[in-house]
């Protein structure tokens, strides 16, 4: 079990998403970086959908109050356990009793903490993520709060055998560090001016020349209004060559369409399953988890990428993060 | 039938059926959400269907192991145009209908003397109008189980607020111009509100958690305020 001894910004449970159920108006949210989510759950032991904290900007205070496993993926909120700074992406034994907290957001604005066994609430609609609008899902259906106390499922047998081999590395210390990491090229880079890839979207043809120029070319603000839903950007204005009238349609994770003032909206996990305006891009999924750390203030640009390139990254990406899988089951049979 | 694929990105694929709103392309829509229903695919995570089109989403990492050379939404276009270009639009579906009370008017309905007013009305011809008609659920998106609904009489057309109200209790019916929706859930919006329902229309731990689906056919059922609270509806 752990306790929120200061909740943070906006912390919430999240897996990956509600799928099955958009046809009835239901969003899907989840995870926002759903390779860091991926990657948190895989380093202790969990499967990857099991769920964990997502935190945002300014990190929680959290106790725990057995020993066990943690990893922490994302963006940098400077971690820390007892005091002590704290690496990122690695599986962290932690001793009863300790205290993991955040400071400065030094790099990006979301972390997922995974905790071996995952976070034990129940499925609504056949997910645990929170829904914050429709207050479904998740710890109580809301964000959490200072003093809430959250069990964690029994922990897998790979977990056990982690905890094993970490605890002899110990000596007085209260968590200790794997000596391994996961593969550096897995790991984004979160920065300002972040370039995102992007595919033309199938409205593109539909806005005016200049309009489409100024897409790929100009700087886009992450505006204040953005948040889980979608990030509203500011910048030139676009706009359609000439008006059309717009039937509404499904949109996905990274959806760029444009309403009538010209600012792009970016829809991103807690998106409506419809909508209707034009669609001028898809973000390469590849790059999702890169924009998932923007926050508002940030300046982002867009590069095109083909639909093709884009599969390709994807698949690539996808065969990375089965390698690690592999890697992690190897590192335990290393043990025996 | 005739349709076109286009990619939502890498994981959906937007089947595009026309594009404008009429029955002929709703009853294609109709048709491709009964076969999906019936016959899923290994790579299929779900549907959606909307006006004029149908989109699936689809897992790429489930076809990795299958590709012979092609990109996944290669891969996911053949599958679908082995299954649709075959199938006939007046696949026959069994069309449900679903009858929803709504009081009308009075604490419920505070804008129906101004829709009846706005078009030379009574508020109880309103009401007759209203619920005369058989309406066709077009697609649920906007909010979990709201409904678009197609099929009201223009005779009770009301434009939109010039302000939207802040707040709109769950389970209200309104009209919006040519449009008529009932609200699941609270929100904000600028309908002009002439009843309530005491019919949930979303509940998320239901094993269906919207009432009402696409292609559904509605009626609405005037009922007193002693059979609203009958029904169990909330005061107020």
């Amino acid at each position: 079990m752990i306790t929120i001894k200061k909740p943070g910004l906006l912390t919430t449970i999240q897996d990956l998403g509600r799928y099955g159920f958009q046809k009835y108006g239901v969003v899907v949210g989840g995870a926002m970086d759903t390779v860091a989510h991926r990657i948190s759950n895989l380093l202790v032991g969990n499967e990857e959908n099991a769920p964990t904290l997502e935190i945002t900007l300014m990190g929680p205070h959290i106790e725990f109050h057995e020993d066990t496993l943690l990893s922490i993926c994302g963006g940098d909120l400077s971690p820390s356990i007892n005091g002590e700074p704290v690496s990122m992406w690695k599986t962290i034994y932690v001793k009863k009793g300790s205290e993991l907290r955040f400071g400065a957001a030094k790099g990006g604005c979301r972390v997922n903490l995974g905790v071996a066994g995952g976070l034990a609430v129940p499925s609504v609609m056949e997910s645990k993520s929170t829904y914050l609008k429709a207050g479904i899902g998740g710890f109580n259906g809301g964000a959490i709060k200072q003093g809430d106390k959250i069990s964690t499922d029994s922990i897998s047998g790979v977990a056990q055998h982690m905890m094993g081999q970490l605890k002899k590395d110990m000596r007085n210390q209260t968590f200790v560090e794997a000596e391994w990491s996961i593969a550096s090229e897995l790991i984004p880079a979160f920065k300002n001016d972040q370039v995102i890839r992007v595919m033309k979207g199938r409205h593109y043809s539909l806005f005016s020349t200049s309009s489409q120029n100024a897409f790929f070319s100009s700087c886009f603000d992450v505006s204040a209004q953005s948040d889980r839903m979608g990030y509203r950007l500011k910048g030139v204005p676009l706009s359609l060559a000439q008006p059309i009238d717009m039937l509404s349609e499904a949109v996905s994770f990274g959806t760029i369409q444009v309403p009538s003032d010209g600012n792009p909206i970016i829809l991103l996990a807690d998106r409506q399953t419809t909508g209707g305006y034009p669609k001028i891009g898809q973000v390469a999924a590849v790059d999702l988890p890169l924009l998932a750390q923007a926050k508002p203030g940030d300046t982002i640009r867009f590069t095109e990428i083909t639909h093709e390139e884009a599969q390709i990254l994807l698949l690539q990406k996808e065969r990375k993060i089965q390698l690690l899988k592999k890697a992690i089951e190897l590192k335990l049979n290393e043990g025996e | 039938m005739d349709y076109s694929l286009y990619p939502l990105g890498e994981n959906a694929i937007i089947i595009e059926l026309g594009n404008e709103l009429n029955l002929l392309t709703h009853q294609k829509v109709q048709a491709i959400s009964s076969f999906l229903e019936n016959h899923s695919f290994h790579w299929m995570v779900e549907y959606i269907p909307a006006f004029s089109t149908v989109t699936i989403f689809y897992n790429p990492l489930k076809i990795m192991n299958n590709l012979k050379g092609e990109l996944p939404n290669q891969f996911v276009c053949n599958e679908l145009h082995e299954a649709l270009s075959d199938l006939p639009v007046n696949q026959h579906t069994e069309t449900r209908i679903v009858e929803i009370p709504v009081c009308y008017g009075e604490q419920f309905g505070p804008d129906l003397e101004s829709v009846a007013k706005l078009n030379g009305l009574t508020a109880d011809e309103v009401v007759q109008i209203h619920s005369s008609a058989e309406y066709t659920v077009y697609m649920i998106g906007f909010a979990p189980g709201f409904p678009y609904l197609g099929g009201m009489s223009e005779e009770i057309a009301a434009p939109r607020l010039p302000s939207p109200r802040l707040k709109i209790p769950e389970r209200t019916v309104g009209i919006a111009g040519k449009q008529t929706g009932i609200y699941p859930i609270s929100t904000p919006g600028g309908w002009n509100l002439i009843g309530r329902t005491p019919v949930e229309l979303f509940q998320p731990n239901a094993e269906t958690p919207s009432l009402l689906r696409a292609g559904d056919k509605i009626r609405f059922k005037p009922i007193s305020y002693q059979e609203y609270i009958e029904w169990g509806g909330q005061e107020g």
